[in-house]
């Protein structure tokens, strides 16, 4: 790319100059990367409900937040809060509570819970019940619950954190499932190439595990059941893996302009090359039978980096553990890459953090740029029965050194959407 | 609001064109049945005063879903909100010529405004008799709450809640597999949705993109949503104007609104016409709790970013004020503002006839405005408050607003398109 401040096709390049994380492993990039390179894991068994009579009793809960009470917006502000202050000052932009440029934000589903159902329910007296929800009107109608409301509404948390941290016009919530944290970053990459902002706040965070999403993931037998031990349970690429474990976390990452970043003398971490996104039109739930609109979305994002396949040294792989995605992720990466996939290291972050949903895909870019800058692969954990059907290196049960100029990072959602981003270190 | 970026076209750039239509409502199915129903003579509004006591709603009319939704499995899974979305996304793609055609569906990029699906009712009905029959309320058992929704819930019904599964099953049963985008943050939704396809054709990142959304009124959890904030009307039926004064609120509307936005190049090169084109679209936040000061003065900045200094001349504005009462009010008076700037604005809310349908509601605004202007006539009032004068010209540009009911302001800015 030489010293350009533009990508090969003209565009301004988008730079990263700041990024956080947070995860079950902890708070900040260097906790996170110093325990996912020793391979521990965040996963462990929930207690922040029962979970009597449940078939999969773990989890990548984050319980370190200093939370009045559960819910999953309050955790998922919380989380985002955090990863956002990392970011920023690690970026050293704006002014206190003046980010300079808008927040693409990527969100988990939000609704009332059970707890404000029951504090509803509980409000009217039983002989004046008409039963379920119109019983909850009633209690709606006294006016007594209008928190509920600003708190689960879904643009609660985007408010909350345009208004702590100042960013710019509307903000923007998003959701493509897992996807999701690759979409916000894409829209913050769009728009520095548009021109229409020097910089970008991209965020992503869940806190979503409490009972019923437990239940209703449990109930489409996507999860795994391997409670016993809970740093065991997820085994992405391995012969024995048995579904994804649900997980909470978030990540943001601040980018900028090339040309801007470096006129205000900022340190550039890394780049964002290339962006692609495919929708599925197979299944709800399943992948395309040939991995159509995961291949998709990989060659549109090299395509869009304007590299070719032979210029990825590592993959970031989605990887959730279930049966269905690591086969599928596996065919998708041989069908673009060919037989060179053989010597391409793909690494599954989800077998110690388990599968931050909405969060994944901006918590696993940020561990991709720290491979860059660090030079480590992170293990695929858990690995110890290869599946003879996906002959990957995956860097199994420990990590490794390795230079690594350019990664390839892929998020595939529930619903059909795919996102891959390639990331490269800071331009010669 | 403190910076905010309108987009109207560079000189010489690609401009933004509506080549498809899709909506239904309360009103029928449509572009006929609508402009019948709003343009007309004896057109009239569809209200349901009984259903959902003391909640009046739009319900919406009959449909065979199965004409566009066609597999049986594909209707199963999905919920009234979902059926609503991809029944009116399928219009659009015909209306635009794009049903069936498998390569431009290839590159079709799909963003969709949505909220939640219906959660079942009987279900969380059954779950909460379960948890206050226990012998101390509040205080149910370990274990009560996994026992029953593992009985009670129904697997494929949570794919159904989520957001992004309008865009999933508009994939699934259409065949729009671009890039696929869902906004999230009620009316502001729609206008993310709208300005994410201007801005990526206005700079050659799309060319050919579905957009809209989808809101179903006739649900008893989302109508819980609302009232918590008291932002709902209780009683009569009144006009948006008219319940101001007397507590506001909104009436919801079920309805599906999807467009398809394309590249004035790629519509000429595949001979589609045009009912008209977006010259602009903008967004905003004002910090409506602080009163913040100027506020207003920032809406006109808004509006001044997408088109010419207004000035004299009548403006057909297609409102899409909620009646919740600080939001309508504010809007209110920025409109009649308008008239010191030399403009004339002749403003109809178009939720008095449509409802309010929150997430929908801002493509819903920009498919009248499409229609309005490709029909060279502005739609008559919508009610007798004396806020909505008569206009008598043709409409060639007509503002569409988007005041959230509790955050977040748009503006969108609908043209004649030249097609010489």
């Amino acid at each position: 790319m030489g010293k350009q401040l533009h990508d090969g096709k003209g565009r301004p390049i988008a730079a990263i100059t700041g990024f956080g994380v947070l995860t079950s492993l902890g708070r900040g990039k260097q906790d996170n990367w110093q325990a996912l390179t020793r391979g521990q894991s965040g996963l462990h068994t929930i207690t922040r409900f029962p979970t009597d009579g449940l078939k999969t009793t773990v989890a990548g809960t984050v319980d370190f937040m200093d939370l009045a009470s559960y819910s999953a917006p309050a955790l998922s502000a919380a989380m985002a809060a955090d990863a956002i202050r990392e970011a920023v000052s690690e970026a050293r932009i704006g002014g206190r509570g003046r980010f300079p440029g808008p927040l693409y934000l990527a969100t988990p589903p939000t609704e009332l819970e059970w707890p404000q159902r029951k504090a509803l329910f509980a409000n009217v007296n039983g002989d004046a019940r008409e039963g379920g929800y119109w019983h909850l009107l009633k209690a709606a109608r006294t006016g007594g619950f209008k928190d509920f409301y600003t708190h689960f509404q879904f643009a609660s948390v985007g408010e909350f954190l345009a208004e702590e941290f100042g960013t710019q016009g509307l903000p923007i919530s998003l959701s493509t499932a897992c996807a999701s944290g690759a979409t916000a970053i894409a829209l913050g990459v769009e728009a520095i190439r548009r021109g229409e902002t020097d910089a970008a706040l991209c965020v992503a965070t869940d806190g979503s595990v409490h009972a019923e999403a437990l239940i209703r993931f449990s109930l489409l037998s996507a999860l795994s059941t391997y409670n016993e031990p809970p740093e065991r349970a997820s085994r992405p690429f391995a012969k024995d893996r048995g579904g994804f474990v649900m997980a909470e976390g978030a990540g943001a990452f601040v980018l900028e302009s090339y040309s801007a970043a470096k006129a205000r003398g900022a340190k550039i971490l890394g780049v964002v090359r290339g962006c692609g996104e495919r929708a599925d039109e197979f299944h709800r739930t399943r992948t395309h039978p040939e991995g159509k609109p995961i291949i998709g979305a990989i060659r549109a994002a090299l395509a869009d980096a304007g590299i070719g396949c032979d210029e990825i040294d590592y993959v970031n792989a989605h990887g959730t553990s279930t049966q269905e995605n690591d086969k599928m992720e596996y065919l998708s990466l041989k069908a673009v890459l060919g037989d060179a996939i053989e010597a391409v290291p793909v690494s599954s972050n989800k077998s110690m953090i388990g599968h931050t949903l909405t969060a994944a895909g901006a918590i696993e870019a940020a561990f991709s740029l720290m491979s860059i800058l660090c030079g480590t692969l992170p293990p695929t954990m858990n690995y110890d029965t290869p599946d003879p059907d996906i002959p990957l290196d995956v860097v199994p049960n420990k990590s490794r050194q390795a230079r690594v100029a350019t990664v390839l990072s892929n998020s595939f959602g529930f619903g059909g959407q795919n996102a891959s981003l390639v990331l490269s270190g800071e331009p010669a | 609001m403190k910076r905010t970026i309108g987009h109207s076209r560079a000189a010489g750039g690609p401009e933004v064109w509506i080549t498809g239509l899709g909506l239904i409502s309360s009103l029928g199915e449509g572009s006929d049945a609508h402009w019948a129903q709003l343009a007309g003579d004896d057109g009239d509004r569809v209200v349901d005063e009984a259903s959902f006591p003391p909640y009046p709603v739009h319900p919406l009319a009959d449909i065979d879903f199965s004409t566009q939704i066609q597999r049986k499995g594909d209707l199963r899974q999905m919920g009234p909100w979902q059926r609503i979305g991809v029944y009116a996304a399928g219009l659009a793609l015909e209306d635009a010529g794009l049903a069936g055609k498998r390569e431009l569906l290839d590159e079709t990029d799909l963003i969709v405004a949505a909220g939640n699906g219906e959660r079942d009712e009987a279900a969380d009905g059954a779950v909460l008799e379960a948890l206050t029959d226990a012998a101390v309320p509040g205080d149910a058992p370990s274990g009560l709450l996994n026992k029953t929704l593992q009985t009670t819930l129904r697997p494929t019904l949570y794919l159904a809640e989520l957001s992004n599964l309008l865009a999933g099953n508009i994939s699934i049963v259409h065949g729009v597999t671009g890039s696929s985008r869902t906004y999230k943050g009620e009316e502001m939704a729609g206008v993310s949705a709208t300005e994410d396809a201007v801005r990526r054709i206005v700079n050659g990142q799309g060319q050919l993109f579905l957009v809209g959304g989808a809101f179903n009124a006739e649900r008893a959890d989302l109508t819980l949503a609302y009232e918590l904030c008291g932002a709902l009307w209780h009683g009569p039926f009144k006009s948006v104007w008219e319940r101001s004064g007397e507590g506001g609120g909104f009436v919801m509307g079920s309805l599906g609104a999807f467009l398809v936005l394309e590249s004035d190049a790629h519509a000429k090169a595949r001979g589609q016409k045009p009912y008209a084109k977006i010259a602009g679209v903008a967004s905003g936040r004002l910090r409506r709790a602080r009163k913040e000061n100027g506020a207003i003065h920032r809406v006109d900045a808004l509006l001044d970013g997408l088109v010419p200094p207004l000035d004299e001349g009548s403006l057909g504005v297609l409102s899409g004020a909620s009646g919740v009462e600080s939001a309508t009010g504010d809007e209110l008076s920025w409109l009649d503002g308008l008239e010191n700037r030399g403009s004339a604005p002749a403003i109809r809310a178009y939720g008095t006839m449509l409802g309010h349908s929150v997430e929908a509601h801002f493509s819903a605004g920009l498919a009248l405005a499409a229609l309005a202007v490709s029909r060279q006539r502005f739609f008559p009032p919508f009610d007798n408050s004396g806020r909505e004068r008569p206009l008598r010209e043709r409409a060639e540009r007509i503002l569409v607003t988007g005041w959230g009911h509790w955050r977040g302001e748009g503006l969108a800015v609908v043209e004649t398109a030249d097609t010489q």
